[in-house]
């Protein structure tokens, strides 16, 4: 059969131009969800397997089985299999659902420590395989400095990926679907020749030895996929195997590599297309394009790592950060919402709400109302979803770029970026005032500077002294990730993922920040109320402060505070771009903490904003819990001023509301959610969680989490599970700001 | 000229149309049982503000508003501020802006005809059916209110009229019945609202030092305010609505 039958022809076909197959191909969609179909009978059945699966892995403490014997690859394990007689699209990451796998190529000690904390050892064969083989993990420890260290012991930096898989890249997985893994190779093959004329320099060897990975690793997906009895050397040919195919693609990715977040891309609107021919044909109908996308989002639902407890502490949740980015409009002006991306949505009906895929909607004005009413009726009952702001992001990235992780965005399969955690700024001040010193450990981190003097805190004086750690802090850093990007490229390339791009990519590196609004209020409290130092009798180091007066506090919509947060992120973001990066990346910014505030939090000592010593920063450029007092409007005034232009990585924030305050009727909910998605993204504003419960249902959660197997909630940037978060996580988020009515 | 504002919630979704800026002004002449915001009772309270100023902190919301939204001015007592409150309206109309004014109908009538020229819905608050309650539940008159919703009707200012349902209090079905009845009087009248009597307001009352005159009487039942809202004339029940019953502002 001919694999492109019926498809409009175009560039595509010549060169690899998934976009060019997409706009030439895809049909708009403006109507309504009363097309949609419910589960079927055998949807129902293998869901009810996959919750008996969770419901024995939430007993098991959250890790059903771990296979100690085995090195993960794409081609390490047989076939695994829910369900075989039901299931449509097939494949898991080891031979059984929700079995999790060591993969040491990141790191031994992560492996070891999350096979010691789920009462498992790892075997000696693995040992074996392992103690002559050098890692990510050993190549960047042996390369940091003394100063790197104690920031990252401190907390001043955290959540580096110096011990596991980076993620944060997006393989094309379409093009497994569109061309079959033949023409992939043969293409990768062309590139590689032509790379063997340039110079044969450190830039070009590299090149060439990656580009020979990726060859390696397509071969690989192959064997992957043929052990599951199909043959993906050749395109896909209907709407089924271009499910399966992309997956497979996905699949071998996820084998391959434990990176934080693993994205999907944007893959809905591409697979629409084939949907669509189908449909025409006649051999589907909705009810079979339904399950087929039921049964996709099953398998990436069942998508596991082996993680440590500590990495749970800075992304709570057991997140694999699947995010696949929907709708958005074309270059042309057409949007790229089609039938197939309310059927993404509707999993969320058919399986119940869930924390992945990581569901993204990229808002525009264009958009037709009919999605973004539906998209806002699905918070309303999911709280399932994120929107991001198609209309900064496409100037930027075009019309196929997708979103990995929460809010990084990135052209697919041309573009690709080095992730790399955030330094904490709320720490950075206080590490200022007491001259370098930690205000918690007491040991030097920084340079050796006077430290504050006086009782009272002086704006000028205090901005001083940020303006002389700042260069230190943004040096540092990026020695950090240097290493760190440099290492993982060396012991750890992603060959599958990397296999499914152009062979020139562009490469960003992402850094953030976090603590953002604690360290705008502080900055305020100093500026316009009265602090006062307390410093520790014995070590002389500030360790708290007493304020006098009122304060105006970043979230209500105050331009005296606003501008200081956005000045100071500003600040950072250029002293970040004084330092050369490794293999010439550009620099980005986020301000984005998944659930790290929590940790940060815990290291950093009391701030001048009144908040004490332990407890948790804001998540994300949020405001502080509760002091956004003027409603959820100011508040999300305040964090749109923040702009898109500095922290090209993306600016989260995240939303409660209880369904009361947003209007009377679901009718009116709907209406008016979208009207504040509109107004905030209408400002320039890049991100939005959005969350419209009570926090009575939260608390009932926290009391008796059998009861709520699928509360899902949005955080910063992802969604989680509720009862997945650790008891401190759960209590965090309960005590954020919940817009009510008045 | 200036004015006394409490405070501004910049996401007001149940009190007009569409996403709303409130501005709660400062000061009333009632003294409602069931009030929910005893903080705004004092007409020396609260923040001074010119009215251009309050207009231009009002319209940094705009973008949330769309075709359906715009500004509800409520309080205390609105109309105790007419002056200020017209000029309000009258910067915030120039601008084609929806203006709400949600009152409790008490105040100088002429004034109030000030005001109502810049206003697109009134959000009447119509408390009680009898002279005598109005006397002992929140020391108003009814007749001044039926003076005002008829000046309402004759300028043809359409209308919600709201009324708070309490267990024991107006919860009974003929007052209901009655409610509707005298409601739909007005030609002008576009819908009736029960609002569910809360108690969210009682901290607040405790933090100020007073007693809070129904601190005994229940919450009201929301499932049963909506049975009740099956009372009213068809077509123009909203039916009752959560939390947001009485207002209460934030401490």
């Amino acid at each position: 059969m001919n694999a492109w039958r019926e498809f409009a022809p175009g560039s595509w076909q010549d060169t690899i131009n998934v976009r060019d197959f997409i706009q030439r191909n895809y049909t708009p969609y403006d109507g309504d969800g009363s097309f949609l179909a419910g589960p079927t009978e055998r949807t129902l059945a293998l869901r009810g397997e996959m919750d008996e699966l969770f419901r024995r892995e939430h007993e098991h403490n959250g890790v059903l089985k771990i296979d100690v014997d085995t090195v993960i690859t794409p081609t390490a394990f047989a076939p695994g299999y829910l369900d075989r007689d039901r299931e449509i699209i097939v494949g898991f990451q080891t031979d059984e659902p929700l079995k999790r796998a060591c993969n040491p190529f990141g790191g031994m000690r992560m492996v070891h420590d999350a096979c010691k904390a789920y009462g498992y050892t790892v075997s000696e064969s693995v040992e074996k395989q392992f103690c002559q083989h050098r890692t990510h993990n050993d190549g960047v420890f042996s390369v940091y400095t003394p100063e790197i260290r104690a920031a990252r012991h401190c907390g001043l930096i955290t959540g580096l990926p110096d011990a596991y898989g980076r993620g944060r890249i997006i393989g094309d997985y379409r093009r497994v679907a569109l061309y079959g893994v033949d023409r992939l190779i043969e293409e990768k093959k062309k590139d590689k020749l032509a790379r063997g004329e340039e110079p044969m320099l450190e830039r070009t060897i590299r090149a060439l030895e990656e580009l020979s990975m990726q060859l390696e690793a397509l071969a690989d997906m192959k064997k992957m996929a043929a052990a599951y009895g199909f043959d993906i050397s050749r395109p896909a040919e209907n709407a089924r195997e271009a499910v399966q195919w992309t997956y497979f693609g996905y699949l071998a990715s996820i084998k391959e590599q434990n990176g934080a977040a693993m994205s999907l891309g944007r893959v809905s609107t591409f697979l629409d297309i084939y949907f669509e021919r189908d449909l025409r044909e006649g051999v589907l109908d909705e009810a079979g394009a339904q399950e087929i996308m039921d049964d996709f989002v099953m398998k990436l639902r069942m998508a596991r790592h082996l993680r440590t407890p500590d990495y749970n502490e800075l992304f709570g949740g057991d997140p694999m950060w699947i995010t696949e980015s929907l709708g958005g409009v074309g270059e042309d002006g057409r949007h790229l919402v089609t039938k197939n991306c309310f059927r993404m949505l509707q999993t969320l009906y058919n399986l119940n709400p869930s924390a992945e895929p990581n569901l993204t909607v990229l808002w525009a004005e264009a958009l037709p109302e009919n999605w973004k009413r539906f998209a806002a009726k699905v918070s309303c009952d999911t709280d399932a979803l994120q929107y991001e702001n198609d209309d900064v992001m496409r100037p930027l990235y075009g019309d196929d770029y997708a979103i990995a992780c929460c809010v990084s965005a990135m052209k697919v399969g041309k573009q690709m970026q080095f992730f790399g955690a955030r330094a904490n700024l709320a720490k950075l001040l206080l590490l200022a005032l007491n001259g370098g010193r930690d205000e918690k450990k007491n040991m030097q981190v920084g340079p050796e500077h006077e430290p504050y003097q006086g009782e009272y805190l002086d704006y000028d004086r205090v901005i001083e002294l940020l303006d002389f750690y700042r260069p230190w802090l943004a040096k540092t850093y990026v020695s950090a990730m240097n290493i760190i990007h440099s290492m993982h490229d060396k012991y750890c390339y992603e060959k599958t993922q990397m296999a499914l791009h152009d062979s020139h990519v562009h490469r960003f590196m992402a850094f953030g920040v976090a603590g953002m609004s604690c360290m705008a209020d502080s900055l305020s409290a100093i500026k316009y109320a009265k602090v006062r130092c307390v410093r520790d009798p014995e070590t002389g180091l500030i360790t708290d402060y007493e304020i006098e007066g009122e304060y105006p506090a970043f979230g209500n919509d105050d331009d005296r505070v606003d501008s200081i947060a956005c000045e100071q992120v500003g600040l950072f973001c250029r002293e970040l771009k004084k330092n050369p990066l490794y293999r010439g990346a550009e620099h980005t910014l986020s301000i984005l903490t998944i659930t790290s505030n929590v940790m940060y939090g815990k290291k950093t000592g009391s701030t001048p904003d009144g908040r004490k010593a332990g407890e948790p920063l804001a998540p994300g450029a949020n405001p502080m819990a509760g002091r956004d007092r003027s409603g959820a409007l100011a508040s999300l005034n305040s964090v749109a001023k923040l702009s898109y232009d500095v922290c090209r990585d993306g600016i989260s924030n995240t939303f409660s509301i209880v369904p009361q305050a947003l209007g009377k009727t679901e009718d009116e909910r709907v209406g008016n959610l979208v009207a504040i998605l509109g107004g905030y993204f209408g400002q320039k504003a890049h991100h939005l969680n959005v969350n419209v419960l009570n926090r009575e249902t939260l608390l009932a959660a926290y009391e008796h989490p059998e009861d709520y197997p699928n509360l899902t909630i949005r955080v910063s940037g992802y969604a989680v599970n509720f009862y997945k978060l650790s008891r401190e996580q759960q209590r965090e988020v309960i005590a954020r700001t919940f817009h009510v009515s008045v | 000229m200036t004015g006394r504002l409490h405070s501004i919630q910049s996401l007001g979704a149940v009190d007009g149309p569409g996403i709303r800026a409130v501005a709660f002004l400062q000061g009333c002449p009632l003294r409602c049982a069931y009030c929910h915001n005893p903080d705004t009772w004092d007409p020396n309270g609260g923040e001074e503000i010119e009215a251009a100023e309050l207009a231009r902190r009002l319209l940094r919301y705009r973008p949330y508003w769309r075709e359906t939204g715009g500004v509800t001015v409520t309080g205390g007592e609105p109309l105790l501020q007419a002056a200020f409150v017209e000029e309000l309206f009258a910067l915030l109309r120039a601008e084609g802006v929806h203006t709400a004014l949600d009152t409790s109908c008490t105040g100088d009538l002429a004034a109030a005809e000030r005001v109502l020229a810049h206003t697109s819905l009134v959000l009447a608050d119509l408390k009680f059916l009898t002279e005598e309650d109005y006397r002992q539940y929140c020391r108003g008159s009814l007749a001044r209110v039926e003076e005002f919703l008829r000046l309402t009707e004759s300028l043809g200012v359409p209308l919600w009229i709201r009324h708070v349902v309490a267990p024991g209090l107006t919860d009974g079905e003929a007052h209901i019945r009655a409610l509707g009845e005298k409601a739909a009087a007005y030609a002008n009248l576009e819908k009736i609202e029960l609002l569910p009597f809360r108690k969210l307001c009682l901290e607040k009352y405790q933090s100020m030092g007073i007693p809070f005159p129904l601190q005994d009487t229940p919450e009201m039942d929301e499932a049963r305010c909506r049975e009740l809202a099956r009372l009213l004339p068809s077509g123009r029940a909203a039916g009752a609505r959560g939390l947001s019953s009485q207002r209460a502002l934030p401490l």
